[in-house]
């Protein structure tokens, strides 16, 4: 943390995207699990992520970034999963 | 659980925003914000700057989403981004764009840069709405998102102009003096700004995102005043669970609680239409703000929320030039 007198004049961050090194997943209590012989790929958790936590590499959804996952569940609730099986579960952290 | 959805029909929703593209793209809203967990709000801003093809600054009235995207030294925004005060962050975008045209002209900025407001209900409904209006009466080229929560959840939800008939907040709480909640129907802001006389006013959902990517690409093609409004669900307002955001998303628009429409030029149209109208109590029933209505003494005010409900709607579709039902 930076004292008073070392920030930059008026409040201005220069940096965009600092917040990328404020880790927030130490708030959740569930946890999310990605099954990925159930993922159809579609892409929709990756849409609906409100924290920007799934990571999506040349168009293909990849692991968590637990670092950021708030462990909302929004992204286990509109999995489409494959024949009626979810790809994404939560799980109560800690277990 | 039921999806709620036909995943086919997502699926070419998919097809058509060329969602895998999208993907692709680098997201100008990082992880490490601290908005709740479950939030519409940050899914809000990551739709339109997914839709946004051209460089955007954007500015932020007072909100959830300004005090939690940008925290002294962390910013959660990879655009050029300024916090204004709760009431004008439309005036500070004017100045803003007319300060680019004034350098655009004489050639030392780019052009097509597109200028952007985020505001909460709060910021806009109430508190912002003169700047707004006065920014959308001078044309400047820009567009205003409202995300509407239903109240000012910031402070600790507080009533706004934008919550709707019936629910229990800090300031219009459901007791025995009053056991109705909130008596006073919702502002309608979407027709308030398109009676400015803007070329287009629309409404949206991340339920719906298609259509919402739709309208947020086609304002920017438009030149002077843009406006569109986004449902933006609470938990912590709401009283709901952290993980039915877009649930209660859909069954707004399936109960035209939020119906989608958008009004270019003065013309309505309605956007998406329900395949089935639902009664507006399966959107109410999952939310603790309005469980005080679902007792027997409260039947009234519950019929009076269906009430209005329907006329907005048999409105709506009159002014589309659809028959009503």
């Amino acid at each position: 943390m930076k004292k008073w007198n070392e920030l930059v004049p008026g409040a201005v961050v220069l940096e965009a995207g600092s917040a990328e090194k404020f880790k927030t997943g130490s708030w959740r209590s569930f946890r999310p699990r990605w099954i990925e012989e159930n993922c159809i790929q579609c892409l929709f958790c990756w849409l609906y992520c409100p924290d920007m936590a799934i990571k999506v590499e040349d168009g293909k959804r990849k692991e968590y970034l637990y670092d950021y996952c708030k462990g909302c569940g929004i992204c286990a609730v509109e999995c489409p999963g494959k024949k009626g099986q979810k790809a994404i579960v939560m799980e109560p952290e800690g277990k | 659980m039921e999806l709620g959805y036909d995943v086919k029909e997502l699926l070419k929703w998919s097809a058509e925003t060329k969602l895998r593209q999208l993907s692709r793209k680098e997201e100008l809203f990082t992880h490490g914000h601290r908005m709740c967990a479950g939030c519409g709000a940050p899914t809000v801003v990551k739709m339109v700057l997914m839709a946004t093809d051209y460089p955007a600054v954007a500015s932020n009235a007072t909100g959830c989403l300004e005090v939690s995207s940008c925290i002294q030294e962390f910013t959660a925004w990879k655009i050029p981004w300024i916090h204004t005060a709760f009431e004008n962050a439309a005036a500070t975008l004017s100045g803003a764009e007319t300060m680019y045209r004034a350098l655009l002209k004489k050639g030392k900025m780019p052009e097509n840069v597109k200028f952007i407001a985020f505001g909460g209900d709060g910021g806009t409904y109430d508190i912002g709405l003169q700047s707004l209006s006065g920014a959308m009466e001078r044309r400047h080229d820009m567009l205003y998102i409202c995300y509407d929560n239903g109240a000012y959840m910031n402070t600790g939800i507080q009533r706004s102009s934008a919550t709707p008939l019936g629910a229990d907040t800090t300031t219009s709480p459901a007791g025995s003096a009053n056991p109705a909640g909130k008596v006073q129907p919702r502002k309608d802001l979407t027709r308030i700004m398109a009676a400015h006389g803007i070329p287009y006013a629309a409404q949206a959902s991340i339920s719906h995102w298609a259509d919402f990517i739709r309208k947020v690409r086609k304002a920017h093609e438009i030149k002077g005043p843009k406006f569109i409004n986004v449902l933006s669900p609470c938990n912590r307002g709401w009283r709901t669970a952290t993980d039915n955001s877009v649930q209660l998303s859909r069954l707004a628009v399936e109960t035209c609680y939020w119906p989608l429409y958008e009004i270019e030029d003065g013309k309505l149209t309605v956007t998406v239409k329900p395949a089935q109208k639902r009664p507006v109590a399966e959107f109410m029933k999952p939310q603790g703000r309005f469980k005080h209505l679902f007792v027997p003494e409260n039947a009234g005010m519950l019929a009076r929320v269906q009430e209005e409900v329907d006329r907005n709607w048999q409105r709506l579709l009159r002014e589309s030039g659809e028959a009503a039902e």
